[in-house]
């Protein structure tokens, strides 16, 4: 183990205290009992009581969770076909274009993304509301959920799916008996990546989202102009833990597969 | 003993001619047919106009460095690649337009590609499942093929969970669970070490007898080609360069590329000079008196030649042997002790160097040759092969 240095010590602390600090003093600042932000009047939860009682954002919570679950499983299962056809289907006249296509949504400003997709909205005459968001959502997340599954794709051993034909399968039951089982970790990944976009995304549901299917986000942005109130910092609090919960759940989940997996291959080790 | 079971039904299989060899009668239909067949990628030809007939029950080996388009040939088989030219017949029927999972063969992979979130007893029953067949039937031919291949205390592991030699006979039981008229083995044994290997190898030949299913072997292990197959077929290029029994292909290759390829060979090129009834000899060095050596072929005055003989066809003695055709002096260069034998590098006066072997037959014996030391190596006209090219 390599000894702290000062400069270490320095890098780290500066490191961590620009990541962590901004978010560290909203979490402080949800317990405030004052209704001042910016004033500390000793430890309360009542903010979270009222964000409880409060319709407008319970309404937006169920809005933005509806569209995160639908919109996400919708890019899981594009984006994954997308994935496979463009790894396994090897040269095809266009791969290329089609392969930089799927990327492409990845490095369009969102702005871009949702005004054209307004503008498209408008032009086919839907109106804008969960649907409308759900499609956008759907749209900027598959190239996500796509570039997580190819790349467990590529490392796929094909020669699975090959024994899979052979003994009998036609290609969708090879896909769904062999391939799919097997990239599964990579497809929920995908699919948490499709739902933590969608949950956080503020730019692109602004302009597709309708009066009456205001997101979470949306409606902290809003109140937040008129003034930032206990109540946001409560809701960011628990925004904050929900998502940590969850990152360090998959991490956990993937290395104690990791551990089992190494400890099986050990064990057959021993068994030769 | 591994495999009673599969040595009994050994005893009850139609192996009752004494000598297995459909090759060499005219009657017998075969198999499997490559009739002209080419396979290009782009423009890689990677098989050029290849013909072959491999028969029921035959272990047949496809043998050649990498490269040489002997998995293509299996590939076309399982139906993995199309053949851009002529046509592969099984059974007499062209297999071109038939889907892999609808074909009477199987194979098992290289890298076995077991597939990893299934038991072994699901890995093996895999395909039987994909045929429909009842659930009763299935669990008494896994059982059977467990049986088969000694697995039936890892039934419920999975791929992760077993050793090497292990996942090699899942996916043997797997590949046989159908009972196919024809399993394909892309280099089975490439990924276990050399004990385990030879072990493994006579489990397949035990195996391939006891079911009497044809298999088609790829490898580039002569050595495992030699005792498995009934045939071996050893390619070069996409061409097959010669078809035979293991021993034809050892003692009578018709090609210097085959016989460099099986096993250690010495080749002594020259120029020919007919000498009686299948007799010939061989200027091959100036100032040396010529070789005399037989040949079927015949070969014309003047002919360039190359005579191929295996190290352990010739004989090292450090006097010069009485009443022999061959005997040349030369001096020892190198000695590689292999403990059951011993290889001598002797260099001849030209400069060429010529290997001989002996057997170490006696545990302790000082033999007296050592680096160095002038000896004289022997063989008979027979010994060697005459060759063309």
């Amino acid at each position: 183990m390599k000894r702290l240095s000062a400069f270490n010590i320095t890098a780290l602390t500066l490191g961590f205290a620009f990541l962590y600090l901004p978010m560290i003093l909203l979490v402080i600042y949800s317990f405030n009992a004052s209704k001042l932000v910016t004033v500390w009047a000793g430890f309360s939860t009542q903010w979270y009581g009222e964000l409880l009682r409060d319709e407008a954002f319970l309404d937006a919570a169920w809005v933005t969770l509806q569209v995160a679950v639908i919109s996400s499983t919708i890019a899981t299962v594009l984006g994954t076909m997308a994935a496979y056809v463009l790894v396994n289907f090897g040269r095809f006249f266009g791969r290329t274009l089609f392969s930089g296509m799927i990327y492409a949504p990845l490095v369009m400003p969102e702005v871009i993304t949702g005004l054209s997709l307004l503008l498209l909205f408008i032009g086919i005459g839907l109106d804008r509301g969960i649907l409308t968001i759900v499609l956008a959502h759907t749209t900027f997340s598959m190239c996500y959920v796509s570039v997580v599954v190819s790349s467990r794709l590529i490392s796929f051993d094909r020669a699975l799916e090959e024994a899979a034909l052979d003994l009998g399968c036609n290609r969708f039951d090879a896909f769904r008996l062999v391939t799919l089982p097997i990239i599964a970790p990579a497809v929920i990944s995908g699919w948490l990546l499709a739902f933590t976009l969608s949950l956080d995304d503020l730019v692109i549901a602004s302009f597709v989202a309708g009066p009456s299917s205001t997101t979470l986000p949306i409606k902290i942005w809003s109140a937040v102009r008129l003034g930032v109130t206990p109540e946001i910092n409560a809701l960011s609090t628990i925004m904050i833990a929900v998502v940590t919960v969850g990152v360090i759940t998959a991490s956990l989940i993937s290395k104690r597969n990791a551990v089992a997996a190494q400890r099986d291959a050990q064990a057959a080790e021993r068994a030769e | 003993m591994p495999l009673l079971d599969a040595l009994d039904l050994k005893e009850q299989s139609n192996v009752s001619s004494p000598v297995f060899a459909p090759w060499d009668d005219p009657n017998e239909k075969p198999l499997i047919r490559f009739e002209n067949v080419t396979k290009r990628f782009g423009t890689f030809t990677a098989i050029d106009d290849l013909t072959i007939d491999i028969y029921a029950q035959e272990f047949f080996a496809l043998l050649g460095p990498s490269g040489c388009g002997k998995t293509t040939m299996m590939r076309m088989l399982a139906g993995f690649e199309t053949v851009t030219e002529g046509r592969i017949l099984l059974s007499g029927s062209d297999i071109a337009q038939v889907a892999p999972n609808q074909r009477a063969v199987n194979m098992m992979f290289q890298s076995y590609a077991l597939f990893p979130h299934l038991s072994v007893w699901d890995n093996i029953a895999f395909g039987l499942r994909r045929d429909k067949m009842p659930k009763d039937q299935i669990e008494a031919r896994v059982a059977e093929m467990l049986k088969l291949t000694r697995l039936e205390k890892f039934a419920r592991r999975k791929p992760h969970q077993i050793s090497g030699g292990q996942r090699q006979r899942v996916a043997l039981a797997r590949s046989l669970a159908k009972a196919p008229k024809l399993l394909l083995l892309d280099e089975p044994l490439g990924a276990l070490d050399k004990k385990l290997r030879q072990e493994t190898q006579f489990e397949l030949m035990d195996i391939q007898e006891g079911t009497g299913t044809t298999f088609v072997i790829v490898t580039h292990d002569q050595e495992e080609a030699m005792t498995v197959a009934s045939r071996v077929a050893v390619m070069d290029e996409g061409r097959i360069i010669q078809v035979a029994t293991p021993a034809n292909i050892y003692e009578t290759p018709n090609s210097v590329y085959v016989a460099d390829f099986i096993g250690d060979v010495n080749i002594i090129s020259g120029t020919t000079k007919p000498a009686g009834a299948d007799r010939y000899h061989i200027d091959w060095a100036p100032n040396q008196a010529p070789i005399v050596a037989t040949s079927q072929n015949s070969f014309s005055e003047g002919q360039t030649c190359h005579l191929a003989i295996r190290p352990e066809k010739i004989t090292i003695a450090k006097d010069k042997p009485e009443d022999t055709e061959n005997a040349v002096q030369g001096k020892v260069l190198d000695i590689a002790y292999l403990g059951n034998l011993s290889t001598y590098h002797v260099e001849l006066p030209g400069g060429q160097v010529i290997k001989a072997q002996t057997a170490n037959t006696r545990r302790i014996s000082n033999r007296g040759i050592t680096w160095e030391d002038p000896v004289w190596i022997r063989w008979n006209a027979t010994a060697g092969v005459l060759l063309e090219q």
